[in-house]
C-alpha cells in the first residue's frame, strides 16, 4: 500500500473501501489471488489489466455478486464480505455494468425514480403512483449527468453513450460512498469517453465519492485516475500513480506481452 | 331419417335440432314443447349414439300421433363432453336463453347430480334418464328431479341376489372413481354383507374414469387372491381391464359379478375377447320376444340399419315418459308436470313402468344373466327380467333415505 | 410379497417404455429447437389411430401386417411432424416460449377434431400382436409377453438413440445444437434442415410409442392430453433435453405409478406430481438436465415502454364501465349471465396478466388458483356451513396461501422451466381435488354452492360480481403503476440491475405471484357461487389455457389487454361452440394464427397501429415512439 493521499474536505476519516487478501477460484482456475488495496473518498482508482486478469471477478466480489473464497471487504469500517448485492447497495455502493443494465420498459426518469424509491425503502407500496415520486430529485440527477432533456424517453431506444449516463445517474441515486464502474466507457466514441469520465471525476470530487473503475483505454486511465492498480492473472502487480505504473517494468512486460520480466521473479 | 355417424355427431354437438317444422306448429297458435336434453354425446358415444336414435324415433312417433296438448315436441340436444361443469353451463343456457319447458338427460352420475342441483335451485323439472347413482333420488333427491333407469342400488340388489348364491367369501372390487362407481360399490358391499355376513372384501381398486392402468390394476387385484370379483368399470376402462385380466389369468377359477357388462354397448367392442360366465346386468336384445320389444326392434332396425342397444331403449323410454306426463298434466307448467310425474305409469318396452311418488324413481328393470360367447361375439345367456319394483325399498325405508321428502 | 414387488416393477417398466418413447422425442425436440411441444401427446394419439387403421388394413394376423402397420404409422406421424414444423413452428422459433407452448396447444385442439372426424368418437380396440398374444410365468404370476417386449423396446430405443447421437454426423450435430445453438450456425450446418429433421424424428418416436400401445389398450380421443401431462412430468423430472434423463424418469414414474396402485390406489395421480415437485425443488432443471446457458430467452426480448392510460383511454374505460353498469336495464336475462361470466373472467385474466406481463412470469397453471378460490368457497359452504359472504372472503385466502407456497418454488426458475413448474403445481391441485374424494367429492364436485338469498336475483349477482371484479382489476392496475409494480417490472427487465439497486427480485416476484393467486381466487370464489357448483375441471389444463389466451389475445405488454382479451375470447369461444361441432379445430387454428400473425395481441396490435399513425402525423420523437422502437 502506497502513501495515503490527502483526504478531501468533508469526507470521512480513512479509506472508504479497504480490500484485504481477496481470493476466488473457479474449479481449478485461480481468478483472483490475494488482492489487497484501498480507495479514499473523492478519489478515482483505476483497476487495469489484460483480458482475463480477474478484474470483473474482483468487481463482482466487491458488490456481493460473487462470494470470495478468502479475504475481506470493508466499507467505511464495516465488513461487507459475502453480503448480497442489494444489501451492499444499501450500505452505499453504486455500480454500473460492463454491458449496460437498465429497465427497458421504463423511461429514463423512471429508471432513476426506481432507484430513488428503492433507496427510501418504498418498493412495497402497492398504491401510490410511482411516476409522481422523487421527480425533482430524479431530474436533478439527470441534469447532473446531462440527460435531463431525454428524461421522457424509453431506455430501450437510447444511444449507447446516453445509456451509460443513465446508469451513472441510477448508480448515484443512493448517494453512494463508493462507485464501482465496470468498463464505463466501453463501446463509446473517444470524445464521449473523456466527457463521461471528466463528469464522473467532478461528481466524485464534489460529493466525496470513492470511485473504482476498470478500463481498457489507457488514455482514459492516465487522464482520469488518481491512482492505478494493475492485475495480472489474478495477482496485483502494481499500485501507484499513473506515472509510476506507466514506468513499472512488470506492467510494461504484461502489456507488451513478453512476460520475460515477470517470469524472472 | 337416416344419419351417418358424422352428421349425427355434428348435430349432436351443434346443439339445436328442430325435428318439427316450427312454422307449421306456430300456425296452430302455440309453439312446440321444448325439451332441453344434455348428455355426454362425444365422451360416451357407445351408449349415447343409440340413445339419441331411440330418442328421435320416439319423438317422431309422438309427433306423428299429434304430439300433446295440440303441440309438437322439440328437443334441443347439448353435449356436456362428460363434464359436470359444461352440463351446468348448458342447463343455464337452455333454461334462460332457450326457455325450454324441462331438462332431461345426463349419462354420468356426477353430471346427473349437477343438473339435479341446478334444477332444484332454478325450480325446473329434470328427468334424469341414465345417471345411475341412488343419491339422485335419495340422499340428494329433490322435488324437481325424477329418474328413469334402475339405480346402482337396484342393480346391486339384482346382482347380490346371484352373488349370494356363490360360495365365494373373499371379494375384490374394481370401480371407476366417481359417483357411479362409489355408489355401486357401497351398495354391493352393504347388500352382500347383509345377505352373507361372512363375506369379506380384500381389495379395492378405484381407477379414475377413462384412465385405468389395466396391467398394474389387474396385478394388484390378483395379489389379494380373491374368490370373486365385483366389477363396475365400463367402456374403454372395461375393455382394457378385460384384455389384461384375460392375459394374466385374473378371471380363471374366479366368479366375476359385473354391472352393466351385459349391455351391447360394452360387450360388443370386446369381440371375441368378451368374458364368459360373468354374472351381469344387461340387455340381450336379440332374445327378448315380448311383442312390444319385437315391434320396437324391427322399427329401430328399419330406421337405423342396426340393432338397438340399451341406450336406444333408455332414449326411447325417456321420451315416452315425458309424453305421458305432459298428457297427464294437461300443461307444461313445471309444478303441474312435476305433480304428473309422481306416480306416472305407462307400459314400457320391457314391461310396466311407474315413477314412484315417494322417491321419484321409476320401476324400469334390467336383465340379469351370464355372459357367453356366440359366433365370436359376447352375448347373454340364462337371463331373466328383474322388474325394478321388486328391488326397491319400501316407501317407509325411502323416507329415511331421502331427506327432501 | 416379493413376487408381487418384482411383477409390479415389470409392469412399471412396461409402462415406462411407452412413456419413454414419447418423452425422448419431446426432449430431443426441446434440446435443439427449445420448443416444448404440447402436441406431442396428439402425435402419440395419431400414431395409435393410424396403426389401428393400417394394421387392420394389412391384416393383423400376419407378423408383417402388424409390424408393417406399426412402423408405417410411425413414419406417417413423422411426416405429420414435418408438416407441423414447416408450416407453423418454423415461424415462431424467435417468439417467447409461452407463445410456442400456446401454438402447439392450438395444434392439440386441431388434431383432436381431425381425429374425431376421421375415426369417430367410439373407442377402438386394436388387435393383439401376432406372436405376443400369450404370457409367461414370472415370479409365480402370469406376465403378458407383449409387455415383456415393451420392456425390451425401451432400452433398445435408448441404445439406438445413443448410437445415433454418438456415431452419426447428424447425431453429432444434434448434440452440438442441444449444447449451443449458435455454434451450429457457425459450423455451417443447414439449420432449417436440422430443425425440421429433428422435429420429424421426435414426432416419429411419439408415433411409434402410440402405435405400440395398440395391443395394450383401446385407442381413444382422450389419449393425447392424458399422455402429454404424464410425459411432461417425465421430461421435466428427467431434465429437458436429456434423453437418458427421460428414460430414468420414465422408469421412476412408471414404477412409482405401478406401486402407487398397489399401496395408495386412491392417490396415484397426486403421488406422481408430488414426486415431480420434490425433484424440481432439489434439482430445478431435472435429474439429468443442465441449467440453460445464458439467457433462456434471446437477447432481443427487450420489453417495450409501459405508460399509464392517457385521457382517451381513461374515458374509454369509464364508458365501458358505465355501459356495464347500465347493462341490466336493457339486456335479457341470459345475456346478463354471459356478462357476469365475462366480468369474472376479466378479473381472472387480469390476475394472470399481473404476474405474466409486469412480472414476466409465464404461468401455465393459473387455473389452479382460480379453482382453489372456487373450492375455498365451496368447502367453506360444505364443511363449515358458511353463507356466501364469509365464504367469498375465505375463498381467495386458500388460493393466496397456495400461491405463497407454490410461488416460493416457482420464482426460483424462469422462462419455460417456470411455466412447466406452474403446470406441475396446477396438476397437483387438480389431482388433489380429483382424488381426495372425501374432502372434495372428487369428480362429483361440490354442489349446492348457491348465493345468499339477497344475491340470488341475476341482476343483483351481476352487480356484485361487477363491483368486486372492477374494484380488483382497478386495484391491480393501480399496483402496476405503483412502486411495487415498478419494482416488479424492474425485476423482469433486468434482474441484475434490480438487485444492484436494492430490489429483492425473488421476493418481489414472490409477492406478485401471491397477489396474482389471491386475485384469481377472488374470481374463482365468485364463479363458484355464480355456477352453484365446483368441479376439478375448474383447475384443469384447458382452463389455464383459457386464461393465457385471454391475456395473449389482449396483449401481454398492455395493462388493459387482458380485459379486452377476456371479453373477446370468452365471447368468441361461446359463439364458436354454438356454431360448429368442430369448434376445437377452429379455436386451435385461431390460436395458431394469432401467435404467428399477432404476437403482441389485439391491444398491442392496435397500439402499434396508433403509434405508426401518430408518428407519421407529428414526426416528433415523443416518448410513445418507444413502443414502436422495440420489437
Amino acid at each position: 500500500m502506497s502513501a495515503v493521499a490527502t483526504v478531501p474536505v468533508g469526507a470521512a476519516e480513512g479509506p472508504v473501501l479497504v480490500v484485504r487478501d481477496l481470493a476466488k477460484s473457479f474449479g481449478g482456475v485461480h481468478a483472483v489471488q490475494g488482492v489487497s488495496f484501498a480507495v479514499e473518498a473523492g478519489r478515482m482508482l483505476a483497476l487495469i489489466g489484460p483480458n482475463g486478469a480477474g478484474k470483473t471477478t474482483c468487481f463482482n466480489m466487491l458488490n456481493g455478486q460473487l462470494r470470495p473464497d478468502r479475504g475481506e471487504v470493508v466499507l467505511a469500517g464495516r465488513p461487507i464480505t459475502g453480503l448480497k448485492p442489494r444489501v451492499v447497495w444499501r450500505m452505499g455502493v453504486g455500480r454500473t455494468f460492463q454491458i449496460t443494465a437498465t429497465f427497458t420498459s421504463m423511461t429514463v426518469r423512471e429508471n432513476v425514480q426506481m432507484a430513488l424509491i428503492s433507496h427510501e425503502g418504498g418498493i412495497w407500496n402497492p398504491f401510490a403512483p410511482a411516476r409522481a415520486r422523487h421527480v425533482a430529485e430524479a431530474d436533478a440527477l439527470l441534469g447532473l449527468v446531462g440527460m435531463a432533456e431525454q428524461a421522457e424517453r424509453a431506455c430501450g431506444v437510447l444511444a449507447y453513450g446516453d445509456l451509460k449516463r443513465v446508469e451513472l445517474a441510477v448508480a448515484l441515486a443512493n448517494r453512494p460512498r463508493l462507485l464501482l464502474m465496470d468498463e464505463p466507457t466501453a463501446g463509446m466514441a473517444p470524445r464521449e469517453r473523456v466527457a463521461l469520465m471528466a463528469l464522473t471525476a467532478q461528481i466524485a470530487a464534489e460529493q466525496g465519492i470513492a470511485v473504482l473503475f476498470t478500463e481498457h483505454d489507457m488514455d482514459v486511465v492516465f487522464t482520469h485516475s488518481d491512482r492505478v492498480i494493475v492485475l495480472d492473472r489474478g495477482r496485483l502487480i502494481a499500485d501507484g500513480t499513473a506515472e509510476e505504473v506507466r514506468r513499472d517494468a512488470n506492467v510494461r512486460a504484461v502489456y507488451l506481452g513478453s512476460g520475460a520480466t515477470s517470469g524472472g521473479h | 331419417m337416416k344419419m351417418d355417424r358424422r352428421s349425427f355427431l355434428a348435430t349432436a354437438s351443434a346443439g339445436v335440432v328442430a325435428v318439427t317444422a316450427p312454422s307449421l306448429v306456430r300456425a296452430q297458435g302455440s309453439g312446440p314443447i321444448k325439451i332441453g336434453e344434455i348428455n355426454s354425446y362425444t365422451a360416451q358415444p357407445a351408449f349415447l349414439k343409440p340413445y339419441r336414435q331411440g330418442w328421435e324415433l320416439a319423438q317422431e312417433r309422438a309427433n306423428a300421433a299429434g304430439g300433446a296438448l295440440g303441440r309438437k315436441f322439440e328437443t334441443l340436444f347439448r353435449d356436456d363432453a362428460g363434464k359436470p361443469e359444461d352440463a351446468v353451463r348448458h342447463a343455464g343456457d337452455l333454461i334462460n336463453a332457450e326457455k325450454v319447458d324441462l331438462l332431461s338427460g345426463g349419462f354420468l352420475s356426477n353430471v346427473g347430480l349437477a343438473i339435479g342441483d341446478f334444477a332444484l335451485q332454478n325450480k325446473r323439472l329434470y328427468i334424469a334418464s341414465e345417471p345411475l347413482t341412488d343419491a339422485l333420488v335419495w340422499a340428494k333427491g329433490n322435488p324437481y328431479t325424477f329418474r328413469l333407469r334402475c339405480s346402482t342400488y337396484m342393480q346391486a340388489a339384482m346382482l347380490v341376489e346371484e352373488a349370494a348364491k356363490l360360495p365365494a367369501k373373499k371379494w375384490a372390487v374394481v370401480a371407476p372413481n366417481y359417483e357411479y362407481g362409489q355408489s355401486a360399490v357401497k351398495w354391493f358391499k352393504e347388500l352382500l354383507k347383509k345377505a352373507k355376513p361372512d363375506v369379506e372384501f380384500v381389495a379395492e381398486q378405484f381407477p379414475a374414469l377413462g384412465r385405468i392402468d389395466a396391467g398394474a390394476t389387474v396385478q394388484a387385484l390378483e395379489a389379494s387372491k380373491p374368490d370373486a370379483i365385483f366389477n363396475v368399470t365400463f367402456g374403454g376402462d372395461l375393455t382394457n381391464f378385460v384384455r389384461q385380466g384375460n392375459t394374466r389369468g385374473l378371471f380363471e377359477g374366479r366368479a366375476v359379478v359385473s354391472m352393466l357388462t351385459g349391455e351391447p354397448e360394452y360387450l360388443d367392442p370386446l369381440g371375441a375377447e368378451a368374458p364368459v360366465g360373468w354374472i351381469v346386468t344387461g340387455y340381450p336384445y336379440a332374445e327378448i320376444k315380448t311383442p312390444k320389444h319385437v315391434a320396437f326392434r324391427e322399427a329401430y332396425k328399419a330406421q337405423y340399419k342396426e340393432e338397438p342397444k340399451l341406450g336406444s331403449i333408455v332414449g326411447y323410454e325417456t321420451v315416452q315418459a315425458i309424453v305421458a306426463a305432459v298428457a297427464k298434466a294437461g300443461s307444461t307448467d313445471t309444478d303441474k308436470l312435476t305433480a304428473a310425474f309422481k306416480g306416472l305409469s305407462f307400459t314400457g318396452l320391457f314391461g310396466p313402468i311407474v315413477f314412484r311418488a315417494s322417491d321419484h324413481q321409476s320401476t324400469m328393470g334390467a336383465y340379469v344373466g351370464k355372459t357367453a360367447l356366440k359366433d365370436g361375439k359376447g352375448t347373454m345367456v340364462d337371463w331373466r327380467y328383474a322388474d325394478g319394483a321388486n328391488y326397491l325399498p319400501s316407501d317407509d325405508v325411502v323416507k329415511t333415505l331421502r331427506p327432501a321428502g | 410379497m416379493f413376487d408381487l414387488i418384482l411383477t409390479q416393477i415389470l409392469n412399471g417398466l412396461a409402462s415406462a417404455s411407452s412413456l419413454f418413447l414419447v418423452a425422448s422425442g419431446l426432449s430431443i425436440i426441446f434440446g435443439v429447437t427449445r420448443i416444448v411441444n404440447f402436441a406431442h401427446g396428439s402425435l402419440y394419439m395419431l400414431g395409435a389411430y393410424l396403426a389401428f387403421t393400417l394394421v387392420n388394413l394389412f391384416g393383423p394376423a400376419s407378423a408383417l401386417g402388424f409390424w408393417g402397420g406399426v412402423v408405417l404409422a410411425a413414419v406417417l406421424v413423422a411426416l405429420v411432424g414435418l408438416v407441423m414444423e414447416v408450416t407453423v413452428l418454423r415461424r415462431i422459433y424467435q417468439a417467447p416460449e409461452l407463445f410456442q407452448l400456446l401454438a402447439t396447444f392450438g395444434i392439440v385442439l386441431m388434431i383432436q377434431d381431425i381425429a374425431l372426424a376421421s375415426w369417430g368418437a367410439e373407442d377402438k380396440l386394436g388387435p393383439r400382436a401376432p406372436g405376443f398374444k400369450s404370457f409367461v410365468i414370472l415370479f409365480g404370476n402370469r406376465f403378458p409377453t407383449y409387455e415383456l417386449l415393451l420392456i425390451v423396446i425401451g432400452p433398445a430405443v435408448l441404445a439406438l438413440l445413443w448410437f445415433l447421437f454418438q456415431k452419426t454426423r447428424w447425431g453429432t450435430v444434434v448434440r452440438a445444437a442441444t449444447q449451443d445453438r449458435e455454434m451450429v450456425g457457425a459450423l455451417g450446418v443447414n439449420q432449417r434442415l436440422l430443425f425440421t429433421s429433428v422435429f420429424a424424428f421426435g414426432a416419429g418416436l411419439a408415433g411409434l410409442g402410440g402405435a405400440l400401445q395398440l395391443p395394450r389398450e383401446a385407442v381413444t380421443l382422450h389419449m393425447d392430453l392424458s399422455t402429454i401431462s404424464e410425459v411432461f412430468v417425465v421430461v421435466v423430472v428427467g431434465g429437458l433435453g436429456s434423453v437418458a434423463g427421460a428414460y430414468l424418469a420414465a422408469v421412476l414414474i412408471g414404477v412409482l405409478h405401478a406401486f402407487g396402485i398397489l399401496i395408495f390406489p386412491k392417490i396415484t395421480l397426486v403421488l406422481v406430481f408430488l414426486v415431480m415437485a420434490v425433484v424440481l425443488v432439489i434439482k430445478p432443471y431435472g435429474l439429468m438436465g443442465k441449467r440453460p446457458v445464458g439467457h433462456v430467452r434471446g437477447p432481443a426480448a427487450a420489453e417495450p415502454l409501459l405508460t399509464p392510460a392517457d385521457r382517451a383511454t381513461k374515458l374509454a374505460g369509464l364508458a365501458v364501465l358505465l355501459l356495464l353498469v347500465a347493462a341490466p336495464l336493457v339486456t335479457p336475462d341470459h345475456l346478463l349471465l354471459t356478462l357476469t361470466e365475462l366480468v369474472i373472467f376479466a378479473l381472472f385474466a387480469a390476475s394472470l396478466h399481473f404476474m405474466m406481463g409486469p412480472g414476466g412470469m409465464a404461468s401455465f397453471g393459473h387455473a389452479a388458483y382460480f379453482g382453489l378460490g372456487a373450492y375455498g368457497a365451496a368447502l367453506a359452504v360444505k364443511w363449515l356451513g358458511a353463507p356466501m359472504e364469509p365464504a367469498l372472503v375465505f375463498a381467495p385466502f386458500l388460493a393466496g396461501i397456495a400461491g405463497l407456497v407454490f410461488g416460493w418454488f416457482c420464482v426460483r426458475l424462469s422462462g419455460v422451466y417456470l411455466a412447466m413448474l406452474t403446470l406441475a403445481f396446477a396438476q397437483i391441485a387438480w389431482a388433489t381435488a380429483f382424488q381426495w374424494v372425501d374432502l372434495t367429492g372428487g369428480d362429483n364436485g361440490i354442489l349446492g354452492v348457491w348465493p345468499s338469498s339477497w344475491a340470488v336475483p341475476k341482476t343483483v349477482f351481476y352487480y356484485l360480481a361487477l363491483a368486486v371484479c372492477a374494484a380488483c382489476v382497478l386495484a391491480l392496475r393501480f399496483t402496476v403503476f405503483a412502486p411495487l409494480g415498478y419494482a416488479l417490472r424492474a425485476a423482469r427487465d433486468n434482474p441484475l440491475r434490480a438487485e444492484a439497486i436494492g430490489i429483492d427480485v425473488m421476493r418481489v416476484q414472490w409477492v406478485a405471484f401471491t397477489v396474482a393467486a389471491f386475485a384469481a381466487g377472488i374470481a374463482g370464489g365468485l364463479f363458484a357461487f355464480f355456477k352453484g357448483s365446483v368441479f376439478p375441471t375448474y383447475m384443469a389444463i384447458p382452463r389455464s389455457v383459457d386464461a393465457l389466451l385471454m391475456v395473449l389475445l389482449g396483449g401481454v405488454q398492455t395493462v388493459s389487454g387482458p380485459i379486452v382479451g377476456a371479453f373477446a375470447y370468452a365471447g368468441l369461444s361461446e359463439q364458436l361452440m354454438k356454431l360448429t361441432m368442430y369448434w376445437r379445430f377452429v379455436l386451435g387454428l385461431s390460436i395458431v394464427l394469432l401467435v404467428v400473425l399477432f404476437p403482441r395481441g389485439l391491444v398491442g396490435g392496435f397500439l402499434a397501429l396508433r403509434e405508426r399513425h401518430g408518428a407519421a402525423g407529428s414526426g416528433a420523437a415523443g416518448p410513445r415512439l418507444a413502443v414502436e422502437g422495440v420489437r
